[in-house]
């Protein structure tokens, strides 16, 4: 892994993206990495697209700006990548690696992205997935399962005890097994 | 070492106040309020308290509380925000004035007008003249770190005063970050068992507080109070080493980051802290001299002692997170150049920064650095105040 | 205590408290009057209305009789005087200036 990894999750309130940022840096942490999460709060209306971001590093990390050159992007909601006023790829390195709730393959990810064959695109079917599991659209933790499929930067198991660590928290059982059963289906079907 | 977890600013400080274990907690249970009173609430519905938690109809009935149960006796918090700080403003000097050590985490945020919740620190710089140690952090842990000594420079005997303890809000207040806590036991023994001075319930020896207090003796209580104030330095100081000695963290009156042999140097407060941190190491691998000093203890001021710690640096920079709107600079400009009045120094300019949460980047930082190393090697100052990341 | 006003700053108890209990009595109000109250104790029938109600505790009692008027405290608002249910032509308690030595007008 790279010394400090910057991480942009775009979502709409209420998907869950900065639950996913939360759980992510809190895994990270356990893993015995150091970590940020932090959310952009805007306008907190259900719908409404906002970010989340993640550093995830091997060292102490000081800097408290907003991540501005995301190596990876993860898109919670395709409809985002198109909407007025997001860019999904604003300061993204021509390598970053994207990764797509969607029904559609990568191939036609990568043109709506716009982003050239040095990009990893990843598409996965998160909304299908959380709907089949829980009953209602929130992607937030299959995303996870397809963001440590694809880039390999936690360890795996690590990751499910800490979702079921956080989620605990909040939920009771049934929904915390039904969210990591998303999670593991994410993980077996991302693509590229 | 003890195991890193992942912690918000404002589950930071609840911890805190959890280990602390205050008698009473009154507080107005919505927005400006922050997750900081909700989590605690929760912990006083859990039972992992003893706490008397308050809900209040407003802030200022929050602070009115928190004062009654002070007098009275109790080991008393609350917390607050941007406007719920304003509402509170009359019974915030009432509380200095009456010398009851409570202590108040405050996450800052734009006092606003047009409306913004985002993070600046022109909350709390208005209450710089109020009366209460205020204490900035950088981060969750510092936040937490500072929580737990306050409650003990609060309550010494010698101190007597409220304090507010700082940390930017969003940027650490929501943000997650790795960070320590210290067991249960250590917190509970370091605070110790709050003595109050003179307690209303104390019903065998009864007492009076907050009489009125005209011409005749008014004027020497402000006197005690500015005096209160001087003298709390070196108590700071003694329960932050103490500190020091059961989390192995140190803290002093401000800190000082590569500033021994800085010719550069920025003076900033809070979170952007951390970022400048990254820019000087950057600076320094190409050879300049850069470096920065970062207040911690706002009140009381550290005058002499940041003299001393910058007369080295040919060109320093005063960052505030805030303006004054006095047509001169910012509160923290005028407050050091003051203390440079008549010593030794290079310039100091000022830049006013990151209002209403405007990002502060790297870049931003380095172009403060940029305009330093000209006024360092001209001697010449183009802007005495630069309103920095603004649009222009 | 009254704190003595040649005190400074350094010798007087923070934020204005008032450490000793019941120091009220050594304020005398009694310099306050225009009028007094001014008691005939033949004409008394002891009801003690006037001790419930004076709002400075100025009226004396001993073994459950009125005896007198604590001047040093008294402010003269006059409620006992208008409180006393003794007859017009019997006043146990009449109001008189205050320069006046007696209650005969």
């Amino acid at each position: 892994m790279a010394k400090l990894v910057e991480i942009r999750w775009h979502g709409r309130a209420g998907q869950g993206a900065k639950t996913a940022a939360l759980t992510l840096a809190e895994a990270a942490i356990e893993s015995n990495k150091y970590a940020q999460a932090f959310p952009e709060y805007g306008p907190e209306r259900m719908g409404a697209p906002m970010q989340a971001f993640n550093r995830i590093s091997d060292e102490g990390i000081t800097v408290h700006s907003n991540v501005q050159n995301p190596s990876i992007v993860l898109i919670l909601d395709q409809s985002l990548i198109v909407a007025k006023n997001v860019s999904v790829t604003g300061g993204v390195p021509e390598d970053g690696t994207y990764i797509v709730n969607t029904h559609l393959p990568a191939s036609v990810m990568r043109k709506k992205l716009g982003v050239g064959a040095n990009a990893k695109v990843y598409t996965v079917d998160a909304t299908q997935i959380s709907i089949d599991a829980l009953g209602k659209n929130i992607p937030n933790t299959p995303m996870i399962g397809a963001l440590i499929k694809t880039t390999g930067l936690l360890d795996w198991d690590l990751v499910i005890q800490e979702t079921r660590n956080k989620l605990g928290k909040k939920f009771n059982k049934s929904i915390v097994d039904k969210n990591v059963l998303a999670m593991q289906k994410a993980y077996e079907e991302v693509r590229s | 070492m003890t195991k890193m977890i992942g912690m918000t600013g404002n589950e930071a400080v609840a911890e805190a106040m959890r280990q602390i274990n205050p008698d009473v907690v009154a507080a107005y249970p919505i927005t400006p309020q922050t997750e900081i009173v909700q989590i605690y609430s929760s912990f006083v519905s859990n039972g992992q308290v003893d706490t008397e938690m308050v809900t209040v109809e407003s802030e200022h009935s929050a602070m009115s509380a928190t004062v009654g149960a002070s007098s009275a006796g109790a080991r008393a918090m609350t917390a607050t925000s941007a406007n719920g700080l304003a509402l509170m403003w009359e019974i915030v000097y009432i509380c200095a004035s009456m010398r009851l050590p409570v202590v108040m985490p405050v996450v800052n945020r734009a006092l606003s007008g047009p409306i913004n919740i985002h993070n600046d620190h022109s909350d709390t710089m208005g209450a710089r003249d109020s009366g209460w140690i205020q204490i900035f952090s950088e981060n969750a842990q510092e936040a937490y770190d500072n929580t737990v000594m306050a409650t003990r420079i609060s309550e010494n005997k010698n101190v007597l005063l409220p304090t507010m303890v700082m940390m930017d809000g969003f940027i650490i207040s929501h943000a997650m970050e790795a960070m320590t806590t210290l067991p249960d036991d250590v917190v509970k023994k370091f605070v110790g068992n709050y003595k109050p001075e003179n307690p209303l319930l104390d019903i065998a020896n009864p007492v009076t507080i907050g009489p009125l207090d005209l011409f005749d003796w008014y004027f020497e209580h402000k006197r005690q109070q500015a005096q209160v104030m001087i003298d709390a330095k070196s108590t700071i100081l003694k329960v932050s080493r103490e500190f020091g000695k059961i989390s192995g963290r140190n803290y002093g009156l401000f800190e000082e980051y590569m500033l021994d042999d800085a010719e550069i140097a920025i003076i900033v407060i809070g979170s952007t802290a951390g970022t400048a941190k990254k820019v000087i190491k950057d600076l320094r691998a190409n050879g300049i001299k850069a470096g920065m000093l970062k207040i911690r203890v706002f009140r009381p001021f550290p005058a002499t002692e940041i003299v001393k710690a910058i007369k080295g640096a040919k060109a320093i920079a005063v960052m505030d997170k805030s303006d004054s709107y006095d047509a001169v600079g910012g509160p923290v400009y005028k407050d050091v150049r003051s203390a440079m009045y008549g010593k030794r120094g290079g310039k100091i300019v000022n830049y006013i920064y990151g209002l209403g949460g405007r990002d502060v980047t790297e870049q931003n930082i380095h172009s403060v650095f940029e305009d330093l190393k000209t006024i360092a090697d001209t001697g010449k100052v183009a802007n005495q105040v630069t309103y920095l990341g603004v649009r222009e | 205590m009254i704190p003595d006003k040649n005190k400074g700053w350094k010798d007087v108890p923070k934020a204005g408290r008032i450490l000793d209990p019941g120091s009220a009595i050594e304020y005398e109000t009694g310099g306050w009057r225009t009028y007094k109250p001014v008691h005939t104790k033949e004409n008394c029938i002891n009801c003690l209305f006037c001790w419930i109600y004076c709002p400075d505790c100025a009226i004396e009692v001993k073994d459950g009789k009125m005896v007198g008027i604590d001047y040093a405290h008294c402010k003269g608002c006059g409620i006992c005087v208008k409180e006393c249910p003794t007859k017009p032509e019997k006043r146990a308690l009449v109001m008189v200036k205050e320069d006046e030595e007696t209650g005969k007008e």
